[in-house]
């Protein structure tokens, strides 16, 4: 198996002070021995120092699930909402104080079932709110259910003769209804996926990030997968092809793999700048 | 002092201007009949005054963008409609809890689901109260004219930015709609209360400090940084599962306001001092009561009328005294009966207690409320 491009030419910034972030006296986290969830912070959080950005500045909202979790561990401005309303409250605090940066942190549970309508609108506005899905293709919290993104066949506590229903392609949906930054990483992959959130949180306009994850307690057990590292190996590798290296290799290389990477990057007018621009000016105007 | 500015005002206009003077600067909703001139409404003005409108895709995003809103400091609101109202139960809960203060005002209309969207109803008074899940503290006010809205909704939004709770106005669809004369008030002429800030530094602050009843909330980007959760949280906002906390933080924002009622409640009296039967009725319906009052006095029976503005925490004190003092209290209603049985359990049979319920989308008319009383004589 090739290994990632960025992986090659990047080493992680050790030691990195975690604690500059972190909330110690909020530790030891819920998490699983084995879960992805904590790698995908920590990739965030180097990727907010390498930004340069001020605590006092930062928002973290989430919904429900094991993801949604993540805001009470670290020192910013943390809301921990409803299931799946992650997006509206983040719109209201966004749209009140543009100035601030919001960042998302949702299940794919909680952006893609109970909170998908709000998912496809806040794409649809551009509103600047860097979105990172944690997709682990399970209803972690719930205790393993399948959940938008379970693929065809897997094995969950409602789909115990194999799940009937095709998962979505987050990616391609947040494209679809209008997010202007549109990028998959994995928790394997970790310097590629700190490089990834980086990159989201200094563009403009809504980005989103489909970051695939393992759940071994659920997703894990139910599928017959002997460890949380064979899970990952299995499902975020060899699962998974960088999109530039991607387009070097053959259709057979490809098949049944997603893409990872930036894979969708435009220019678009942001919600709270135009509501700004022409909403604010034409209202005075009128006066 | 400038000369102040009379309008001919729709209800839900009146509750518009009500919000600006109160100082709302965010808005967030979905449009629903009867309500939807109020977010129109928000929608032109807001932006004048350097406020923040947003239209969501359904009812849970606009009262969630609304609390997101507030949190970031801002006075915020939104308003609905039945189905609506229905929607937004699960956030109401969260802002009880998290104790962000927002104002949501629902313009009642027929039920239940799509029931009768142009007609009015009274049939929400028991959802105000319950909607959500849990016990929790609830604050609604009943507005009875369109200037009534104006200044009631001015109050909603002081009694939510003192109390750190989610206020409710209530009104029917009749209210929304009609237009009567409105006096815009001048700046100063009504009390507008600012929600507390912080005295301590940012590391000696907690968003529930338990020093206070109601700690001082901090705006997020404000230099405080905290955490909020619908969890059951300590005083510091973080999840707890320690019992005593939990029991403790449940009491206390159902305390905040219990001993509070007294300066959150507020009733109107007509001609109770005699009265030998007396009208308890809210929002349209109670203009009917006032009309059949006047009427009763004509032709010599002593009716009075009992008119709460603020229905939630109930006007217990007031119903108590006047159940003990009467032949019978009747509670006209645009619903089956949910004021009733407050009224009721509150008379505890210390007087009759009749309801006199429509649901045809229709208003109750003086003359029925007429008969009705003099059944009682
Ligand atoms: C309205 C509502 N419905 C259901 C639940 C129960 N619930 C909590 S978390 C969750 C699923 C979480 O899955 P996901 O968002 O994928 O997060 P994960 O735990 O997998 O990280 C559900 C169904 C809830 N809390 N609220
Ligand atoms: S249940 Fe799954 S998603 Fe939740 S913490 Fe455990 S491993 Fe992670
Ligand atoms: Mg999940």
């Amino acid at each position: 198996m090739s290994t990632p491009v960025a992986e090659k030419k990047e080493k992680l910034s050790v030691p990195f002070d975690y604690n500059k972030y972190l909330r110690p006296n909020k530790l030891p986290h819920i998490w699983c021995p084995g879960c992805g969830h904590g790698i995908v912070l920590k990739a965030m959080l180097r990727a907010i120092d390498k930004a340069g950005l001020d605590k006092n500045n930062i928002a973290l909202v989430s919904g429900i699930g094991c993801s949604s979790r993540t805001p009470g561990y670290v020192d910013f401005n943390t809301l921990h909402t409803l299931h799946g309303r992650a997006l509206p409250f983040a719109t209201g605090i966004k749209l009140a104080k543009p100035e601030m940066k919001v960042i998302v942190v949702t299940g794919d549970g909680d952006a893609l079932a109970i909170g998908g309508n709000h998912f496809i609108h806040a794409c649809r506005r551009n509103i600047d709110i860097t979105v990172l899905v944690f997709t682990n293709a399970t209803y972690g919290m719930t205790g393993g259910q399948y959940s938008p993104t379970t693929p065809l066949e897997s094995i969950a506590t409602t789909s115990r003769y194999g799940n009937i229903e095709p998962p979505f392609d987050t990616c391609e949906m947040a494209k679809a209804s209008g997010a202007t930054f549109v990028a998959r990483g994995t928790a394997y992959h970790t310097i590629e996926l700190e490089k990834t959130i980086h990159e989201a949180i200094t563009h403009k306009g809504t980005s989103v990030v489909d970051i695939i994850d393992a759940c071994p307690t659920y997703f894990g057990r139910a599928n017959k997968f002997k460890s949380a590292t064979q899970m990952m190996e299995e499902i975020e590798k060899d699962g998974t092809v960088n999109v530039k290296q991607a387009a070097s290799l053959p259709p057979e290389k490809l098949a049944g793999k997603m893409l990872r990477g930036v894979l969708h990057k435009v220019e678009r007018p942001e919600y709270c700048e135009k509501y700004e621009t022409l909403i604010m000016e034409k209202a005075n105007a009128k006066k | 002092m400038a000369e102040k500015k009379k309008k001919l005002l729709q209800g839900n206009e009146a509750c518009v201007e009500g919000a600006l003077y109160a100082g709302c600067r965010f808005y967030a909703g979905y449009p629903i009949t009867p309500s939807t001139e109020i977010m129109e409404g928000m929608s032109v003005r807001l932006p004048k005054l350097g406020g923040k409108f947003i239209q969501m895709e359904d009812e849970i995003g606009g009262i969630a963008a609304a609390l997101g809103g507030s949190l970031a400091g801002l006075k915020s609101m939104t308003a609905t409609s039945g189905p609506g109202f229905s929607l937004k139960q699960e956030c109401i809960g969260y802002a009880c809890l998290t104790e962000i203060p927002l104002v949501i005002v629902d313009v009642m209309r027929g039920g239940p689901s799509t029931g009768y969207p142009t007609g009015p109803s009274q049939s929400d008074i028991m959802q105000a109260k319950w909607g959500t899940h849990g016990d929790h503290p609830v604050i609604a006010l009943t507005p009875s004219t369109v200037p009534e809205i104006l200044t009631e909704t001015i109050r909603a939004f002081n009694l939510a930015e003192q109390f750190r709770t989610p206020v409710m106005v209530l009104y029917d669809e009749i209210l929304g709609h009609m237009r009567e004369p409105v006096t815009i008030p001048n700046p100063g002429e009504f009390a507008v209360e600012d929600r507390a800030k912080p005295e301590v530094k940012p590391e000696d602050y907690y968003p529930y400090d338990d020093k206070f009843l109601i700690a001082p909330l901090a705006p997020f980007g404000s230099g405080y940084r905290f955490h909020v959760t619908g969890l059951n949280h300590k005083q510091d906002g973080f999840p707890t599962n320690d019992s005593k906390v939990i029991r403790e933080n449940n009491l206390r924002i159902m305390r905040k306001v219990d001993i509070n009622r007294e300066t959150i409640w507020k009733n109107e009296e007509v001609m109770l001092d005699d009265a030998e039967v007396v009208i308890f009725t809210v929002g349209s319906t109670a203009r009917s009561a006032r009309f059949a009052v006047n009427e009763l006095r004509k032709v010599g029976v002593k009716a009075g009328l009992l008119r709460p503005l603020t229905i939630w925490p109930f006007p217990d004190r007031a119903v108590a005294e006047i159940s003990s003092r009467v032949k019978a209290i009747i509670v006209p209603e645009l619903n089956l009966g949910q004021m009733t049985l407050e009224v009721e359990r509150v008379a505890k049979g210390r007087c009759a207690v009749e309801g006199l319920y429509r649901v045809d989308g229709e208003p109750i008319t003086p003359s029925q409320i007429f008969h009705e009383v003099r059944k009682y004589l």
